[in-house]
């Protein structure tokens, strides 16, 4: 996945001028996962830039610059040091276009890697997109693949609103995928569907899709037909796809690494609750992250929920 | 045992409170025109800024940040100012955009609640109002930093009050303009009070201008009430940074003749003699004297000038007053380029519970 990341910068850095990428270590290092690796070579230090050490800097100068004709691509080293440039991200990035009626934009890329497993140090592995969702006027949009991840970044990159892009760090490498370089952009504010099936849907995000695709697979030999769905954009949230997953199979498993308590997870079950109860045939579940602070990586893979908790969640769910 | 680095800060004044000079004059004192201009720009920002004060007093406005007393340095830095850079003002710099090109009406549509009035006619490429404290600097110097990658000749300038200087962002645009030599120059407006607490109570330090010192960049202090003094060493600044020589810190001392805003009661905290004293170094009063001295000014054109900005703002009024509240779409129109299918519900429930005339 990574190298499709890096792949979608030279394609969109190579094609529109106005592109640049900020960040800690971006520049000759190529980012400390190397998704930027090569950009600095090719297209100079005024377009790939090093930034001091400074989460804050890195959101506000992108706001300037953004507002001031170029289309920055920023990288945040990890989402555990996101927090500092939130300010700016709720405060200025967010309602730049709103608040000045159009007359000032931010189409800004704010990139970090998400989530754990790993076996990364303290404040690395965390899962935190909830508090992004909950901001108006912003994208987060979460690829599960290297050629959803191509596709993806591209479209965020195009995109004229400002767009947090959350790369699953157990993806960087896990994944093998060709992907063509050829500049075509995937949608935005769209799910997935990865697996078609017409017994229950399992929706997820991010790393997960991975466990909940094995998760299917195994089921499938218990005769359990399970259709998954990438959400992909977590917001706006495409809950159309969804509830029209449910109304045809009737039950629902939501799954995320994230913390469960007002994680992404709890809006998808309102949002069906409204819109599909009556497609329901057994109570939405929930198979999340615990309500505990990511621990240290020997217990993170009892931390993130694995491929059995899903398959015994939809079991339970489908027992009826 | 060696010395590492040291440091001076100097203070720079043209005219003092008596409106004498004390320091050579710099060449533009020989353009009437824009003396005159400048003062009138000075009175009419303090005209205005009484009758938005009365407006809120009156309901017919929300919160306000009065700028009274800081029409020299608002002023100064806007004639120095050229159209194509760009300003990041703090929240209360009425002078420096009036000067640019921002209209009264759109002052007052903002701080009447109606996010239209951020939307300049001109300057179109100045930020808005920033009311989160300091974040306005790092993107003075994003935008600054955009200039330096497309290699314009172009400078930002971001406002910034005392009591800013204490956020981590002030200190973080300082770090990132220095170590790229961006082109944009600070200024503080040290007007003495960050609502009830005083300068001494931020920090420790002797100046505001020597927090350019750890980042490696010049920074200055001025007499924010002499528009001669903010005029030059603004110009001067904004110049080197054109240039390619790098940022600078100008520390304009002035004092807060109001409250912090309409909201507020500086009574509570802020003793009556120091604003008394403050009252007499005020800077419309010297800017008159050297009108005056020169031969430039008498109280008849003073008494038309007056009448004049009166009216200039009672029209700007009466347009404020006249606009219907934006329709209840507003919310959603600019949220994103397009709005997103999954807002169109909201927008319908919206509509449907429109409270106010002007909503479809």
């Amino acid at each position: 996945m990574i190298e499709a990341i890096a792949m979608a910068h030279g394609w969109e850095m190579q094609h529109d001028r106005h592109v640049v990428v900020i960040g800690q270590d971006v520049g000759v290092n190529g980012g400390v996962f190397r998704a930027t690796a090569g950009l600095q070579q090719r297209f100079g230090k005024d377009r790939v830039q090093d930034t001091p050490l400074a989460e804050a800097t890195i959101a506000g100068m992108a706001v300037g610059m953004a507002t001031h004709g170029l289309k920055p691509v920023a990288e945040i080293q990890f989402m555990g040091f996101l927090y500092p440039a939130l300010d700016q991200i709720v405060n200025h990035m967010s309602r730049m276009r709103n608040r000045t009626r159009g007359r000032l934009q931010c189409p800004v890329v704010v990139r970090m890697p998400h989530g754990g497993g790993i076996r990364a140090p303290e404040h690395h592995s965390e899962s935190t997109e909830s508090l992004l969702c909950h901001i108006p006027g912003i994208r987060v949009v979460c690829p599960s693949s290297p050629a959803r991840a191509y596709g993806l970044l591209l479209a965020a990159i195009r995109d004229p609103d400002p767009v947090m892009f959350l790369e699953p760090v157990r993806l960087y490498r896990a994944m093998r995928q060709e992907v063509g370089d050829d500049g075509r952009a995937l949608p935005l504010d769209r799910c997935f569907i990865l697996r078609e099936g017409g017994d229950v849907t399992l929706v997820t995000w991010g790393a997960m899709t991975l466990d909940t695709l094995r998760a299917a697979a195994l089921l499938e030999e218990r005769r359990i037909s399970a259709e998954v769905i990438d959400v992909a954009t977590l917001s706006p949230i495409d809950i159309e796809t969804i509830l029209a997953s449910v109304a045809k199979t009737g039950k629902l498993v939501i799954v995320h690494e994230a913390a469960r308590n007002m994680g992404l997870g709890a809006e998808i079950a309102a949002l069906v609750a409204e819109h599909g109860l009556y497609d329901l045939e057994a109570p939405i579940r929930r198979v999340a992250g615990f309500d505990t602070i990511m621990p240290l990586f020997k217990l993170e893979h009892d931390y993130i929920p694995s491929v059995q908790r899903i398959v015994d969640a939809v079991e339970l769910t489908c027992a009826g | 045992m060696k010395t590492a680095a040291e440091f001076k800060i100097h203070y720079r004044q043209i005219l003092d409170p008596a409106g004498n000079a004390v320091a050579p004059l710099p060449p533009f004192a020989q353009d009437t025109a824009l003396l005159l201009r400048m003062y009138r720009a000075m009175t009419l920002v303090r005209v205005f800024d009484a009758k938005a004060v009365n407006l809120q007093r009156t309901g017919l406005l929300g919160t306000y940040p009065s700028c009274l007393g800081h029409e020299a340095a608002h002023i100064g830095v806007g004639a120095a100012m050229l159209p194509e850079d760009v300003l990041a003002p703090v929240y209360r710099e009425f002078g420096t955009q009036l000067w640019r090109g921002v209209t009264m009406t759109e002052i007052l549509t903002y701080w009447g609640g109606d996010e239209r009035g951020n939307d300049f006619a001109v300057p179109r490429h100045d930020f808005a109002w920033c009311v989160p404290i300091a974040t306005q600097t790092l993107h003075a110097a994003g935008a600054a930093m955009a200039f330096k990658v497309r290699g314009e000749a172009r400078c930002a300038l971001a406002y910034i009050g005392d009591g800013g200087t204490s956020e981590g962002a002030f200190y973080e645009a300082l770090n990132l303009a220095g170590s790229r030599t961006l082109p944009v120059v600070f200024v503080i407006v040290n007007n003495g009070w960050a609502i009830s607490v005083p300068v001494a109570a931020q920090t420790a330090a002797q100046t505001l201008a020597q927090k350019a010192v750890a980042a490696g960049i010049p920074g200055v202090q001025i007499d924010g009430n002499d528009v001669f003094a903010v005029r030059q060493v603004v110009g001067e600044a904004l110049e080197a940074a054109r240039r390619g020589a790098g940022p600078c810190v100008i520390e304009a001392l002035t004092y807060r003749l109001s409250d912090h805003t309409t909201a507020d009661d500086a009574g509570r905290y802020r003793p009556a003699q120091e604003v008394k004293d403050a009252w007499a170094l005020e800077p419309l009063i010297r800017m008159r004297k050297f009108l005056l001295h020169a031969g430039h000014w008498d109280a008849a054109r003073e008494a038309a000038l007056l009448e004049e900005c009166g009216a200039a703002v009672d029209a700007a009024v009466a347009e404020y007053l006249g606009r219907p509240a934006p329709a209840t779409d507003a919310m959603f129109d600019h949220l994103f380029a397009a709005l997103p299918a999954q807002l169109h519900e909201q927008r319908r429930i919206a509509r449907k519970y429109a409270s106010k005339p002007g909503g479809p």
